[in-house]
């Protein structure tokens, strides 16, 4: 049995006191988390000395804007600077002030940092000029006072009948139409989500300070600095050298500091080379919303044949995915929704087809999930319909049809190891007690239809207010980057012992609150047998540190942390192999003084025996996966349609604990964010424009919304990583909202089939309607 | 412009400025107390939360003109008896134990609440913590160490 319920240390065989972080002399801490070291970065955090972007003081900077389109498609004739204005004091920044390409560096180049004139605006909120002034009035000022002279062309909001295809995919396993013609059922269902918003609480920064030498540093919140400096290179013309990305404090990302931060850096950049001096770009809320990326709007329907004992014999599943006006990371995110869309389960005769295509509403982009959230509440939705219909209990169904080791995916990879969910589905069922209170909550639905008060009509009176409901969903997660992805990167780690005796971890990869400085030194010391206080990590800063790759994708402590625990067990030879083999930790201080400085720089190598055909389509989608479930409970207000979110329990296998509580966090956190996905959170459309674009009417769970969470960490290791992680960022976010979902179907008896499920569409769907008015329909 | 002066943290301070200007830029571009964090500008996410006279408000929403002779606290002032000590205070000391922070950005404003909750009177009780914090968002905890640092607090389960 690889799996355990019980996390223990990763990498530290026995832990010392002196890993403690000891805040100060005399200080009082206790100075231990749950015994494991304390956030890194935490007192700084705690007592505002921590400096985030905006934090920053850089003298004599100037304060930057962006001009930004009123049309959701137009061709831009004309840029023009009132006449009256005094412009003698700003500097104003159009296309034509590019030095290199006016293309922002993703996929596909599609996308400009600004229009250009005589080419097209494609969404509400595009940059078109950019200004800077010495100070915010001046930019209030005169802002007003650049003139986009366009001509509208007609926009296209529908992604069903967009034309233009961004990427587009076909899985084919079995044979279909025999698995549809052995089927007892056949249940077919249509699902759909809308977007959603990252909603970081620190909002887009970057300061853009040029240099002397016709270099140029950014300082910002981001979450991938080489993208940052990959697309510096591109547009400004500079070489490796002469662009730097330095990352301040980062207070959160969740993807949407993935490929975003370039844009802005790319402002800042082009502000402070006109003007000579730093530049700061610092988005505030009602921008940040307005113009950066969401989770990308789906469509997903499903075609499922079943025997009678709920054995799943056929899927045939279609995604249409909403890219908004350019690609961005729109393949990779549709890639990861098309191999996840049949959920984590065991189907022989399978038929994915995935496509994503262009609107022009802003460009959709990476989020926590990247794919797998829209595909599993639809196949997990769909699940609970096809259980319904059997007369099936959610948890067996899912039994029944859960992948077991030696399983095939769609893809035709075999799951060879590290398969976990009948675990997680087990002691999910048992920890969130769901046969016995699922019973109960049926026992209260039998009442209430009893007493011939409920569902007759959305607007009730009198007895119970409230209906219970208990839902459960399972899911999966591919570890780390799609088929190659990994490979294509070629991502380094390094570790570094200094000539003064100090062990250093250099990588690319950012802490943005998921606990990036903290576990890297517990992991690096654990190969080290030193305490983890004696591990420093260098700031990420790309004059100083390698390209470990992006950090997104869960991979950070599954694929970076992997290379840095490889690089500490070569430097740990290298020293212990210059004094007879003693103890590192007893020699290092020696060898440092005596040998001077160790650097050992450690790249990726692929995964032995992880083969994928990018092609085809065909292989190992992912090296592993993690594996989650969830179980939510929910009290339906019946009048107001209104959800409350009371209980969850998350079980979570990712692989190995590296830090509980930084873990747990991770789980919890994004729970919550699935939660707020399932219930709340909705960007509103008019013309392409966003309508909720502000904090008081984009609404995101406030403590009082949150459920009580508990949260059970699994530990199934993959045999690819030295340490066994295969992450848990994005594991949480995919099974939330079907869980809540369920629950507020067991307590109203009506499938809600659209995200979020919002009052009217609960109130809808107990008035028998399959869905409530879509966003614009009103207005229309 | 108006003279105004407050005591932040301990410490009188006198600013000219106009008198609609921003408590919250106030504290951050003019006296350097960079600590209180802007979210939204709108008194929507808590991140700019100081204590005015004990109770907590959001800085983003108060001009200086309401600030004179009033006492301000800000996160930086939150330790100030126990840094002397060289540590931080039993609730920040909390949070960072238990893991309630995580990118930072909305834990000084949550500290801040999280003060008033407790100086009030607040107990251990999660749902009453949870009302005391409903102003303060976090988009990476979901609450849940947040709402068991408090309570461990209000129960003196600390040091």
């Amino acid at each position: 049995m690889t799996t355990r319920t019980l996390p223990r240390p990763a990498t530290t065989p026995e832990r010392s006191a002196a890993d403690a972080l000891v805040l100060a002399p005399g200080g009082t801490t206790r100075g231990r988390a749950r015994g494991y070291p304390l956030r890194r970065e935490g007192p700084a955090k705690l007592t505002g000395a921590a400096k985030y972007a905006d934090d920053l003081v850089f003298p004599g900077a100037w304060y930057g804007a962006t001009i930004r389109s009123t049309e959701p498609r137009a061709r831009l004739l004309a840029i023009e600077l009132d006449p009256d204005l005094d412009w003698s004091k700003v500097v104003v920044v159009t296309a034509a002030d590019i030095p290199g390409e006016n293309l922002v560096a993703a996929i596909k180049e599609d996308q400009p940092v600004l229009v250009p004139v005589g080419g097209e605006i494609r969404h509400h909120a595009e940059p078109v000029a950019l200004i800077a002034a010495p100070d915010r009035e001046t930019i209030r000022r005169l802002r007003a006072g650049v003139r986009l002279v366009t001509e509208a062309l007609p926009p296209v909001f529908d992604p069903e009948a967009s034309d233009h295809v961004f990427a587009e995919y076909e899985v084919i396993n079995g044979d279909l139409e025999a698995g549809f013609a052995a089927a007892a059922h056949v249940v077919e269902g249509e699902y759909r989500v809308g977007h959603q918003e990252q909603l970081y609480i620190e909002n887009q920064a970057m300061i853009a300070v040029p240099s002397e030498d016709g270099g140029m540093a950014v300082h910002g919140s981001l979450q991938c600095p080489y993208y940052v400096h990959k697309a510096m290179k591109k547009s400004l013309g500079l070489t490796s050298d002469q662009a730097r990305v330095v990352q301040a404090e980062t207070g959160g990302g969740f993807g949407g500091k993935e490929e975003y931060p370039s844009i802005i850096a790319l402002h800042a950049a082009l502000l402070a080379r006109k003007a000579g001096r730093p530049v700061r770009m610092i988005y505030e809320r009602h921008e940040d919303i307005a113009a950066t990326t969401k989770r990308h709007p789906a469509v997903i329907r499903h075609r499922t044949a079943v025997a009678a004992d709920g054995t799943l014999l056929a899927q045939d599943i279609e995604l249409v995915m909403d890219g908004g006006a350019y690609c961005t990371l729109t393949p990779v995110v549709l890639s990861r929704g098309a191999l996840h869309s049949g959920g984590p389960y065991r189907c022989p005769n399978v038929r994915i087809r995935a496509r994503a295509t262009r609107t022009n509403t802003p460009p959709n982009g990476a989020f926590r999930g990247f794919g797998a959230p829209q595909v599993e509440f639809a196949v997990e939705t769909h699940l609970n319909r096809i259980a319904e219909r059997l007369g099936l209990s959610p948890a067996e169904i899912r039994r029944r049809n859960a992948y077991e080791l030696g399983d095939t995916t769609p893809t035709g990879q075999v799951l060879r190891e590290s398969v976990a969910a009948q675990e997680v589905l087990r002691l999910a069922v048992e920890a969130g007690d769901f046969e016995r209170l699922r019973a109960a909550t049926a026992r209260g639905a039998a009442e209430r239809r009893g007493s011939g008060e409920v569902p007759a009509g959305p607007f009730r009176s009198g007895g119970s207010r409230t209906a219970s409901g208990i839902g459960l969903a399972l899911g999966w997660h591919g570890a780390g980057f799609t088929g190659s992805g990994e490979v294509h990167i070629g991502s380094v780690a390094s570790v570094e012992l200094t000539a003064e005796g100090r062990v250093r971890v250099l990588i690319g990869s950012t802490e943005m609150g998921q606990g990036t400085s903290t576990i890297f030194p517990l992991m690096v010391s654990g190969e080290l047998g030193l305490p983890a206080d004696a591990v420093e990590m260098a700031p990420v800063d790309t004059a100083l540190v390698p390209d470990s790759g992006p950090t997104v994708a869960s991979r950070t402590a599954m694929v970076v942390g992997g290379l840095c625990i490889g690089a500490a067990r070569r430097l740990r030879a290298a020293v212990e192999a210059r004094h007879d083999g003693r103890p590192f930790a007893e020699v290092y201080l020696a060898d440092a003084a005596s040998h001077g400085p160790t650097r050992i720089d450690q790249a990726f190598e692929p995964y032995p025996d992880i083969v994928f055909d990018d092609a085809t389509y065909r292989g190992d989608a992912y090296p592993a996966f993690g594996w989650a479930a969830c179980v939510a409970s929910v009290d339906v207000d019946l009048d107001t349609g209104e959800v409350a979110v009371r209980d969850v329990v998350a079980v979570d296998d990712v692989g190995r604990v590296i830090h509980p509580i930084l873990c747990e966090g991770q789980v919890e956190g994004g729970t919550l964010q699935a939660v707020g996905y399932a219930t709340i959170e909705e960007i509103k459309l008019e013309n392409g424009r966003y309508l909720n674009d502000r904090l008081a009417t984009y609404l995101i769970p406030t403590a009082l919304d949150a459920p009580s969470m508990t949260t059970i960490l699994v530990e199934a290791p993959f045999s690819g990583a030295p340490h066994g992680a295969k992450g848990v960022g994005e594991l949480p976010m995919d099974v939330g909202a079907p869980a809540v979902v369920a629950a507020i179907h067991d307590a109203i008896g009506a499938w809600v089939t659209e995200l979020p499920a919002t009052p009217e569409r609960i109130l809808a769907a107990m008035a028998g309607g399959t869905r409530a008015p879509r966003t614009g329909d009103a207005a229309a | 412009m108006s003279t105004i002066r407050f005591l932040v943290n301990g410490t009188p301070a006198e600013v000219d400025v106009p008198g609609m200007r921003r408590l919250l830029d106030v504290l951050r571009e003019d006296l350097g107390l960079t600590g209180t964090k802007e979210g939204c500008g709108e008194g929507e996410c808590g991140a700019c939360s100081v204590l005015l006279d004990g109770q907590v408000v959001d800085s983003c929403l108060v001009p200086m003109c309401q600030v004179d002779g009033r006492i301000v606290r800000t996160v930086e002032g939150l330790a100030l008896a126990a840094r002397e000590r060289g540590a931080l205070d039993t609730l920040q000391e909390a949070f960072l134990e238990l893991g309630a922070a995580q990118c930072g950005i909305c834990t000084p404003g949550m500290l801040m609440a999280a003060r008033a909750y407790l100086d009030a009177g607040g107990g251990a009780d999660h749902g009453a913590i949870r009302e005391g914090i409903a102003g303060n968002l976090c988009r990476c905890t979901g609450y849940q160490k947040i709402v068991e640092a408090i309570a461990a607090v209000a129960a003196g389960d600390r040091p």
